[in-house]
């Protein structure tokens, strides 16, 4: 059983993300659950979905203390997850900040010590520049896929079922944008 | 047969197309919403649309399935507080083409007023209700709906919660069953309930009741799985799966027929096991219901009643586990990312001008609700769909037209047209002085950009007749009806300081396309 929360901002593709990485579960022959959040999220609230494979999955959640993998698109949103880490955790954090609403009315702070807090704490970190790979794929909108490529080294899947599942899901014109995001994320870790 | 990953939603459209469905209508609302959007994108044999509120949903559904077609109606949970009139009634009268309704709760509010348990509506309507525990089982208990509503004749509901909704999973497929509408048959004693037909027609649905608890106890739909027999947990819809997460030894009392709860196999479970548990979300629905039976329970008093259950919740309340944290605390302040209005919204520009105004807010449901928040912090007051015009005057009557000089309602255009119209009504017949500000961005933004009677289309993506705002709110009596453009912030607070001073109701319609809706 695998357990793989993906999270986010509104509009980062974090649930498009979720779902590839579903359907190469289930090719592979594997149940497959999920759980997602909808409605005020998509104001530009934090978004997250919780990915589970194994045999067989019950609780579409995971439980605290207890993801194989946290991808965070952005570094502010990975600090509201660590209650789910644990010492085997492999923790992708998307280096980008994005400023909540209390920073852009100027009442709070971007916090400017997440990354050394994450690299202090968290033994199985990896913060990643996204920039050159979203340069290189041509296209901002394809974070998703670059933190999914490198989520994809973990994991025993062939690269032939993510280019699959990228084909099922992605609209056509966007399909080679999006496995070369793939591999220019897969090349980050 | 082949399967494939989809939502709740999702599947529980493809369990209505298999099951022959005909006709479905619904108003949109979260965990809701995509239930109809994908009967109109994905299963176009059904005649689907987004009807005015969920009441005239609902009494759509029920004249489509009393004229005999195979019906859904949808809605959020407090939708069914709309819909709850024609709900008691249509109860007594039965169907004739099936007549299932499903009704979506929201543990944890996650999009939502309240945390209200809509399990307690199948027990005071006195109609069945299922319960599914996965995308899989939302499928699979649509289909069986309709099978009951027509062995029964009765209107069967099933509930999902957020976490069925909007959870993925695996679905198989099946083809959709051939069924033909039957004909209208005129029989006033069952479907025209005047109290001499509704009498002995509620004395048939009490009598009936032993029977479909007979069909919960054998129908599968419940079932016991015996594991060790010295704890026993009655459970059901999402809890379910927490349950077998975290208790994966014990005997569990499966709930997928919450309404009537069947009392034979709750006997049989608790005379198998030595302690008895129940783990549901919300209310003690299930539990006081066993305790009723006369069984000694553990429930409520160790899993919390308030708020979504959570696997590590269970895990606790059950195994006495505690999460172990592998960090510790970040010491700093972390903002939060609450949603807010978009960059260019149109409501913002409002907001900014009652802000600027510092006026009393009656609000609603909607988008603009978040113009309770920073930086406009601009709502008083909030509590349903249609609410802010009532209570607009209901204030001026508590402090007269003083008050109402220096208050306004807001309501979005979806919204007015759900139920503002009879509230705008109230406010000139009872001669309030108030001002109402109708946003019309052009569509109902907040749940997704669904159509309504002022987009003019329909779901189905057909051209229909545009409901004029402007022509409904001097139809009703009021007199001052001025539409803007928003974005003109200036001219906006000179025509909304006019009518405010103004002593007689007023209109103010702010019209601008949603930033983002092309």
């Amino acid at each position: 059983m695998k357990s793989v929360i993906f999270n986010g901002v509104g509009g980062q593709g974090v649930i498009l993300a979720s779902k590839v990485l579903m359907e190469v579960a289930m090719k592979n022959g594997y149940d497959v659950k999920e759980s997602e959040v909808h409605g005020m999220a998509q104001r530009g609230g934090s978004v997250e979905c919780n990915v589970r494979f194994g045999e067989k999955v019950y609780s579409p959640l995971i439980q605290k203390g207890k993801a194989d993998f946290i991808v965070s698109f952005e570094l502010l949103e990975s600090m509201r997850k660590t209650d789910y880490l644990n010492d085997d955790t492999v923790l992708l954090v998307n280096r980008e900040q994005i400023n909540p609403a209390p920073v852009e009315i100027g009442v709070m702070e971007y916090p400017s010590d997440i990354e050394e807090w994450l690299e202090k704490n968290v033994k199985n970190v990896k913060i990643l520049d996204t920039k050159d790979a979203l340069i290189g794929a041509g296209t901002k909108k394809a974070l998703n896929i670059v933190m999914l490529g490198s989520l994809s080294k973990y994991l025993e899947f062939e690269l032939s079922d993510w280019e699959d599942a990228i084909k099922g899901l992605v609209k056509e014109q966007f399909v080679e944008q999006n496995i070369k995001a793939f591999n220019l994320g897969r090349a980050l870790v | 047969m082949t399967s494939k990953v989809m939502l709740g939603n999702e599947a529980i459209a493809r369990g209505a197309w298999e099951a022959g469905c005909h006709v479905a209508a619904g108003y949109p609302g979260t965990p809701s919403t995509e239930i109809l959007e994908t009967i109109a994108a994905d299963y176009r044999d059904i005649k689907a649309q987004w009807s005015p509120n969920e009441k005239v949903a609902l009494e759509v559904a029920a004249g489509a399935s009393i004229a005999g077609a195979r019906s859904l109606s949808t809605m959020k949970h407090v939708g069914l507080n709309v819909a709850a009139d024609p709900l008691f009634t249509f109860s007594y009268t039965g169907v004739n083409g099936g007549f299932v309704i499903i009704n979506a709760d929201d543990p944890g509010a996650w999009s939502s007023q309240n945390e209200q348990d809509n399990r307690h509506y199948a027990r005071a309507a006195k109609l069945p209700m299922l319960e599914p525990s996965s995308p899989a089982e939302a499928r699979e208990f649509t289909k069986k709906a309709f099978e009951i509503s027509e062995k029964f004749d009765r209107t069967v509901i099933v509930r999902i919660t957020t976490r069925i909704a909007h959870s993925q999973g695996i679905v198989e497929l099946g083809d959709r069953e051939n069924v033909p509408v039957k004909d209208f048959v005129r029989d006033p004693k069952k479907y025209v309930m005047i109290p001499a037909h509704a009498r002995p027609k509620h004395k048939k649905i009490e009598e009936q009741q032993a029977e479909i608890m007979d069909y919960s106890c054998t129908s599968g739909l419940n079932r016991i799985e015996w594991g060790g027999k010295k704890r026993g947990i009655i459970t059901n819809g999402i809890a379910y799966q927490y349950v077998k997460e975290v208790c994966p030894d014990d005997s569990v009392l499966k709930i997928g027929m919450v309404w009537p709860l069947p009392e034979k196999l709750i006997n049989e479970f608790a005379a198998g096991v030595e302690e008895l548990y129940v783990v549901e979300e919300l209310d003690p629905f299930i539990e006081d219901y066993v305790k009723a039976m006369g069984y000694e329970v553990k429930g409520k008093d160790i899993i919390p009643l308030c708020g979504e259950l959570t696997p590590e919740i269970v895990d606790e309340a059950l195994n006495g586990n505690k999460t172990v944290k592998a960090v510790p605390e970040y010491a700093g302040d972390l903002p939060g990312r609450p949603p807010g209005l978009c960059k260019g919204c149109p409501h913002a520009f409002v907001f900014d001008v009652i802000k600027k105004l510092d006026l009393n807010v009656n609000g609603d449901i909607g988008c603009y609700t978040l113009g309770v928040l920073p930086p406009y912090s601009a709502m008083h007051t909030q509590g349903c769909m249609g609410a802010s015009i009532g209570m607009h005057l209901g204030m001026e009557k508590a402090h007269g037209p003083e008050m109402a000089a220096k208050s306004v309602a807001v309501i979005g255009d979806s919204t007015f047209i759900h139920s503002g119209i009879t509230p705008l009504i109230d406010l000139v017949y009872n001669k309030g002085t108030g001002t109402v500000i109708i946003m019309d961005n052009r569509t109902t933004a907040m749940t997704g950009h669904q159509e309504n009677p002022a987009t003019g289309k329909t779901l189905m993506g057909e051209e229909t007749f545009e409901l004029d705002l402007e022509a409904i709110c001097k139809a009703v009596g009021v007199k001052r009806v001025r539409v803007i453009d928003p974005k003109d912030k200036d001219e906006l607070e000179k025509v909304l300081s006019e009518e405010i001073s103004t002593r007689e109701p007023s209109v103010i319609i702010t019209k601008r396309k949603c930033i983002l809706k092309r």
